[in-house]
């Protein structure tokens, strides 16, 4: 069996990556959705998980000083690279949150009172939803390596999608163009971007863009609430133009979606033209990733 | 005095509210910087018409292997912690995209085989944006990590102005080296349940840092219960509702300043204000 795997990404945030993820597993049946947005994930709040497994997250170490060892001599806070090593209180002292735990100042304490140790950066989840199974993770506020959390739920997604005979895995990405969304789409079979016709719309979605080309990675773009501003619109549709990039749908600006997502809904479930649009979409994205027809 | 704007959840609205923020109180006659620190997408300069004055690299230092005096003996592998070096009886290979430019490997070769080259990893660029003071910070597209560059842009931080940060989204490592420093921070949200769900992850950054806060809830239409009982229960400031206003939306999407475009709201940013000089004196 081939797992084929769905990204959703956007660079800027808030584009709509959720509203249409959580359609698409109402429409896919059946499919894994994995939420990657896991410092601040929202798709759980519209499928309603119900958390079978929790798994804690180890991702990062950090380095520890022995007050009882150290001998203030402050070549710790000369080799750290992350100015993470300040002198206060009469001490140096580790600040957690700039620390990467990259080792220098265990290797340079001359007195050996320095130490990396695990820390708990986050939890992640497999769980069930009226959908199907999902999997998605929560990192602890003010952590680092969300990249490294994300692709452990990847791992997990790949796991229950094996044992489980899944053959769709739809992702919902983590905004930007760093680590958390590139973690987000590599081995994806397909990704699509979605953006706004606003002029930071058009300058985040070049950004992602030319990120998901280091990955050779088909790709498509959605433009969400495309009526919003037409000459913008335009200006996408130019720029996909130039760039060979297939528009896969557009998706019009429709207050049953502010509604829907008060109410904690996909936005299929009401009849209005945006859930009309997603539907499209949704058909030619199976296309694309070569699946027989859902329902 | 240092103002962070944030927000946990993308897309609600800081940069809307760091431009029109900065746009106001510089017209008032208040000495304004505005410090883009989403290098990931920057999108701050989109607003204004940019005059740079400077361009400034960031540039990390990468080992680089001396195969000379290289004995392979491996000491420089097992120092690092991102598997950013593989050593083999024949060769030592430095992945230059995992490594962390930390130096941990060059303290741990005892032969003296490794050197250090510069990679660009993004730039700074100063500038006036229409008059006020103003610093982007970009990163290279293919990078994994903005926090360097972000630690490098807070350095433009001027104490004779007021300065507002125009923060990356989500509540990792590169908003909470935005924060730090900051004298006080705006968290701008949505009423929605996503909204609601990432403001509360965005609190409980904050006050993992003891930072005074207050809230700005975008694109205002009727009241979120859960949202307005939730801010009265932790007692955290309302500071302004941005009303669900269709010609607010345009004009974002044109890359306009909406409290330029639609002067009755340009008092809405000095109310702002006024009521962050409150909360931190």
């Amino acid at each position: 069996m081939i797992v084929k795997q769905l990204a959703i990404v956007s660079g800027k945030g808030g584009t709509g990556k959720t509203t249409l993820s959580a359609s698409f597993a109402h429409l896919a049946k059946n499919a894994l959705m994995v939420d990657c947005d896991v410092d601040a994930p929202n798709l759980h709040i519209i499928l309603k998980p119900e958390v079978n497994k929790t798994f804690e997250y180890f991702g990062s170490k950090k380095a520890f000083i022995d007050f009882d060892k150290c001998t203030n001599c402050g070549i710790c806070a000369s080799v750290c690279r992350f100015e993470a090593i300040d002198f206060e209180q009469n001490q140096y002292r580790v600040k957690e949150y700039a620390c990467e735990g990259c080792n220098a100042c265990v290797i340079a304490c001359p007195v050996n009172a320095i130490s990396l140790k695990k820390t708990l950066n986050g939890k992640y989840f497999e769980s069930t939803c009226e959908t199907g199974y999902m999997a998605h993770a929560l990192l602890n506020p003010g952590e680092e390596t969300s990249g490294g959390l994300i692709s452990e739920v990847r791992k997990l997604s790949l796991e229950i999608a094996y044992s489980k005979k899944i053959e769709l895995i739809i992702i919902d990405g983590a905004p930007g163009i760093g680590c958390p969304a590139t973690s987000s789409i590599v081995g994806a079979k397909y990704v699509i971007v979605v953006s706004e016709p606003t002029k930071s719309g058009l300058h985040d979605l070049v950004r992602i863009v030319e990120t998901i080309k280091h990955f050779k990675i088909p790709h498509g773009i959605v433009i969400n609430k495309f009526d919003i501003n037409d000459e913008q619109t335009k200006e996408i549709e130019k720029y996909a133009q130039e760039e060979n990039l297939e528009i896969i749908g557009k998706i019009p600006f429709d207050k049953t979606v502010v509604e829907a997502t008060k109410q904690a809904k996909p936005i299929i479930e009401y009849d209005c033209k945006s859930a009309f649009a997603v539907k499209d979409i949704f058909e030619k994205t199976i296309q694309k990733l070569n699946l027989s027809p859902q329902s | 005095m240092i103002i962070a704007i944030l927000s946990g959840k993308g897309g609600t609205g800081k940069t809307t509210v760091s431009t029109n923020l900065a746009y106001v109180l510089d017209k008032k006659g208040h000495s304004v910087k505005l410090i883009d620190l989403d290098a990931e997408e920057p999108n701050a300069h989109l607003f204004f018409d940019i005059d740079y004055s400077e361009h400034i690299d960031v540039d990390v230092k990468i080992p680089k292997v001396d195969n000379a005096k290289c004995t392979h003996c491996g000491d420089c592998a097992k120092a690092c912690q991102f598997s950013a070096i593989v050593v083999s009886s024949k060769s030592t290979l430095v992945f230059a995209h995992l490594c962390h430019a930390c130096g941990a490997c060059l303290l741990a070769c005892k032969y003296n085989a490794l050197e250090e080259i510069p990679k660009n990893i993004g730039k700074i660029s100063l500038g006036s944006a229409n008059g006020i003071d103003f610093v982007k910070s970009q990163m290279n597209i293919g990078e994994p990590s903005a926090v360097r560059i972000i630690r490098q842009a807070k350095k433009y931080t001027n104490k004779n102005k007021i300065n507002i940060l125009d923060c990356p989204p989500g509540v990792s490592c590169p908003t909470v080296e935005s924060i730090q420093m900051a004298d006080f921070c705006v968290l701008v949200t949505e009423p929605t349940p996503f909204g609601l769900h990432d403001l509360k992850l965005a609190v409980d950054l904050t006050r993992q840092f003891g930072l005074k806060i207050g809230i700005v809830i975008n694109r205002y239409d009727n009241k979120l219960i859960e949202l307005e009982s939730y801010l009265e229960e932790n007692n955290i400031p309302l500071l302004l509702k941005i009303p669900y206003d269709i010609k607010i939306a345009q004009s974002y999407s044109k890359g306009k300043l909406f409290s330029k475009e639609i002067p009755q709201y340009e008092n809405m940013f000095v109310e702002l204000y006024n009521k962050i000089l409150e909360i931190v004196q």
